[in-house]
């Protein structure tokens, strides 16, 4: 089937949407964890910044990239008329 | 919109897990009054086990099934919230359950790694894999390699890649089974490797897909309800706080707080630890210098030194008034004498090693790549983020989990299963950097400085058990325990919270179940992965396409008993280190699968060539890494550029993604066939789908 410009477009969103969650991804894990010695002095409940990311608030952050994606999905899938149907 | 079979099974499965939720909480009460009512902790620990691994196999029998789609896919109906609870299971290994607060315990901030790298993987996961997979929808990885690049041989590579690492990990897997029903049980380990694969069978042989399914579910439960409890209790015990995971921040503080006296020669408690510190050195030297010599001397400074401890015990065996004790601790002394130069190398070498390793200041918990310059810190800390990502992308590529997202009814669906496999998974992620500070707070401040007259019980009860895991020394004299007079085990941290906690015993038999549940759930998966691969990509899809179903699941259940007996015998042989296995697996799995998985979704350009060099190329370039670095295989060359083996995968990643592209823009850009593939996959409902699904 040939594609259509609605279908195009429904893909380069997704895509951006995509790279944009991946960047955030990138920056928490590696960019944090490469500047790890620098911002174990700034303290947050208690924790170390560094410790906290690593230990708690990466995961966190994983977990709301995952869900805001799934949530952002669905709306594009219907938007763009590519949702499927009953099953 | 779901339609109205599917939301009744929906709450009829919401239904059925509530109670037994509620019917299991209810067991554990009950064992707790039998235990108050005097009942034996073994028998305790034998109800326990056998009536969780009865069930098990119960739901086993329950979902037994002769459809091919339910034995490979669970019928595709699994709901996205349970299909999160099953990954949960199924990812969570006896690693995740019993190592890993051990391994954070011991390496503080860089032990993080494991945590951020088997969470972080399943952004991989939900953003590049899991929705396009679930969209091709067919029954295993093997299977997407197939049709996305065409002909046997990328499919031949795959089962071949799914079979090794699979089969590494599952090695792993029954290992830890073995080990945690001999230690409750007191079964041998051998006896305990063949019950608990006994209930994995009866699951996996009866009912396939469908019923690991439902039993990863139940077990999800269990594991999940026996690492909360103790921690909750620590934490309550410490800070009078129930929820550790906020609670422990202040804890943290504590601990670095206590890192710092006992770093300090100053004070009186530091003055102490110096001065065990410096026998510990003093130690670690004549060990070396014994080393020197017998390079030097070779077997006859050996014989020599025998000859030594020989004459020693045998004058004190001529003097009668000699004290029994001293004459035990000499006929010891020559009873443990390495018989010959390469296991006396060995001996005094690890004795060498950790001699040193207690003779150096405590290692901040908090601080991230610690080292005495500014090298050994940039080396650690390469080797912390090559260590993620190699997980990362593991993850995103072990068939055993990707495979589970075939399962849900739809692609929407499969999104939001991915949110919830995390954030089923991140629960105890989360949790076990808290127990490992919790649990360092416990020692720093109550154990050391007790007395040895009065050790805590947990103390005593675990060093009668197994040395390796706990042993406290007098090593100064003094009476009083030093920090670098404990030697602790990992594993020790979770086998032992319930009683630091100061719990009954019946948690400690639950914890056993919840590492148990976290074992067999994870080597179910990885079993069917192996059988599955064996017997649909090989023998239906290659050998013979005409098969009838029923010799299809033949053929698949007969193999699972072959794997299972196999992967057994394997592992009554006890090879080598768990951790090394699984960081393999990881290594593996990432370099073969994630480059031509991705790139076939992503890149409509990439083809077959393409595909056969990036996944030969980058699991040769792993395990050639892994061949000649890992000491294991004895070869020892040079780093590259200082990355440990157990991130061999980094390398196997970037040559599998280079060889992909290469090997693509070489050769012709692959038919239109393979092109309106790839856009079937991209979009969750086409119209002319309808048409496509029914070939």
């Amino acid at each position: 089937m040939q594609l259509t410009e609605k279908h195009r477009q429904y893909w380069h969103k997704n895509l951006r949407l995509t790279m944009a969650l991946l960047l955030i991804w990138f920056v928490v894990t590696f960019v944090v964890g490469w500047f790890a010695r620098d911002l174990r002095f700034i303290t947050i409940l208690g924790f170390p910044l560094s410790f906290y990311m690593a230990a708690q608030g990466a995961l966190l952050i994983f977990v709301l990239l995952v869900g805001y994606y799934a949530n952002c999905m669905d709306k594009l899938d219907r938007e763009f008329g590519v949702q499927e149907g009953d099953r | 919109m779901a339609s109205p079979v599917q939301s009744r099974f929906v709450s009829q499965l919401k239904r059925y897990y509530a109670l037994y939720t509620g019917g299991f909480i209810g067991f554990v009460v009950l064992l707790a009054i039998l235990e108050q009512m005097g009942v034996p902790n073994k028998l305790l620990g034998y109800i326990f086990l056998g009536v969780t691994v009865l069930l098990y196999a119960g739901i086993g029998i329950l979902s037994r099934t002769s459809d091919v789609a339910e034995y490979y896919v669970a019928g595709r109906r699994v709901p996205a919230f349970f299909n999160g609870m099953a990954v949960g299971a199924d990812w969570m290994s006896a690693a995740s359950f019993i190592g890993l607060a051990g391994t954070l315990y011991l390496s503080g901030y860089d032990g993080l790694a494991f945590v951020l790298g088997w969470t972080g993987g399943f952004v991989l996961v939900a953003l590049l894999l899991a929705p396009y997979l679930r969209k091709f929808g067919q029954f295993t990885i093997p299977d997407f390699l197939g049709a996305r690049y065409g002909g046997n041989i990328p499919r031949s590579i795959g089962v071949f890649a799914a079979i090794l690492c699979s089969f590494t990990y599952v090695i792993a897997q029954i290992y830890g089974v073995g080990l945690i029903t001999s230690r409750f049980t007191g079964l041998d380990f051998g006896m305990g490797v063949f019950v608990g694969l006994g209930s994995i069978l009866v699951c996996s042989f009866l009912g396939g897909m469908r019923a690991v399914t439902w039993t990863q579910v139940a077990q999800y439960v269990i594991l999940i309800i026996a690492y909360m409890i103790p921690v909750v209790w620590l934490s309550m015990k410490h800070t009078g706080d129930p929820i550790p995971q906020i609670a422990y921040g202040y804890v943290l503080e504590k601990v670095t707080a206590r890192e710092q006296v006992l770093n300090d020669p100053t004070t009186p408690e530091g003055a102490r630890e110096a001065e065990v510190r410096a026998i510990l050195k003093q130690r670690q030297e004549a060990t070396e210098a014994r080393l020197k010599a017998l390079e030097s001397g070779g077997n006859a400074y050996l014989v020599s030194e025998r000859n030594k401890l020989k004459k020693a015990a045998a004058d004190l065996k001529t003097k009668h008034d000699a004290n029994p004790k001293m004459l035990e601790a000499a006929n010891q002394a020559v009873a443990d004498f390495p018989s010959d130069v390469s296991s006396a190398r060995n001996a005094w070498r690890i004795s060498a090693e950790s001699d040193k390793a207690k003779s150096g200041p405590i290692a901040a918990h908090a601080e991230p790549f610690a080292g005495p310059d500014e090298a050994t810190r940039s080396k650690k800390r390469k080797n912390f983020l090559a260590l993620v990502l190699c997980l990362m992308v593991g993850t995103a590529a072990l068939p055993h989990i990707l495979m589970r997202f075939y399962t849900t009814p739809t692609v929407k669906e499969a999104r939001h299963s991915v949110f919830w496999s995390l954030l089923f998974i991140s629960l105890l992620y989360i949790t076990a950097p808290a127990l490992a500070v919790l649990a360092k707070y416990d020692v720093y401040t109550l154990l050391v400085g007790s007395s040895f007259s009065e050790l805590p019980s947990w103390v005593s009860a675990w060093a009668s058990v197994d040395k390796s895991l706990m042993s406290v020394t007098d090593i100064n004299h003094d009476g009083i325990v030093q920090l670098s007079e404990i030697t602790i085990g990992g594993d020790l941290i979770v086998l032992a919270t319930p009683e630091i906690a100061g719990l009954p015993y019946v948690i400690t038999a639950l914890v056993a179940a919840g590492g148990l549940a976290a074992a067999l759930s994870t080597a179910d998966g990885l079993m069917l992965t192996i059988s599955n691969s064996l017997s649909h990509d090989v023998y239906y899809k290659m050998i013979d396409p005409r098969a009838p179903t029923n010799r299809r699941l033949f053929i698949s259940k007969a193999l699972l008993v072959v794997v299972a007996g196999f992967a057994a015998y394997i592992t009554s042989l006890k090879p080598g280190d768990i951790l090394f296995l699984v960081g393999a697996a990881f290594s593996l799995a990432a370099s073969a699968f994630f480059p031509a998985l991705a790139l076939g979704i992503f890149w409509r350009r990439a083809n077959k060539t393409g595909a056969i060099l990036g996944m030969l190329s980058g699991l040769g370039t792993c395990m050639f890494y892994m061949y000649i670095t890992y000491p294991f295989f004895g070869v020892n060359a040079p780093l590259w550029w200082d990355i440990n083996p157990i991130s061999a995968g980094l390398f196997g990643i970037l040559v599998g993604f280079a060889g992909v592209i290469v090997g693509s823009l070489l050769t012709a850009a692959p038919d239109k066939g393979t092109q309106e593939m790839v856009d079937y996959v991209r979009y969750p409902n086409l119209e002319n789908d309808i048409k496509s699904k029914s070939v």
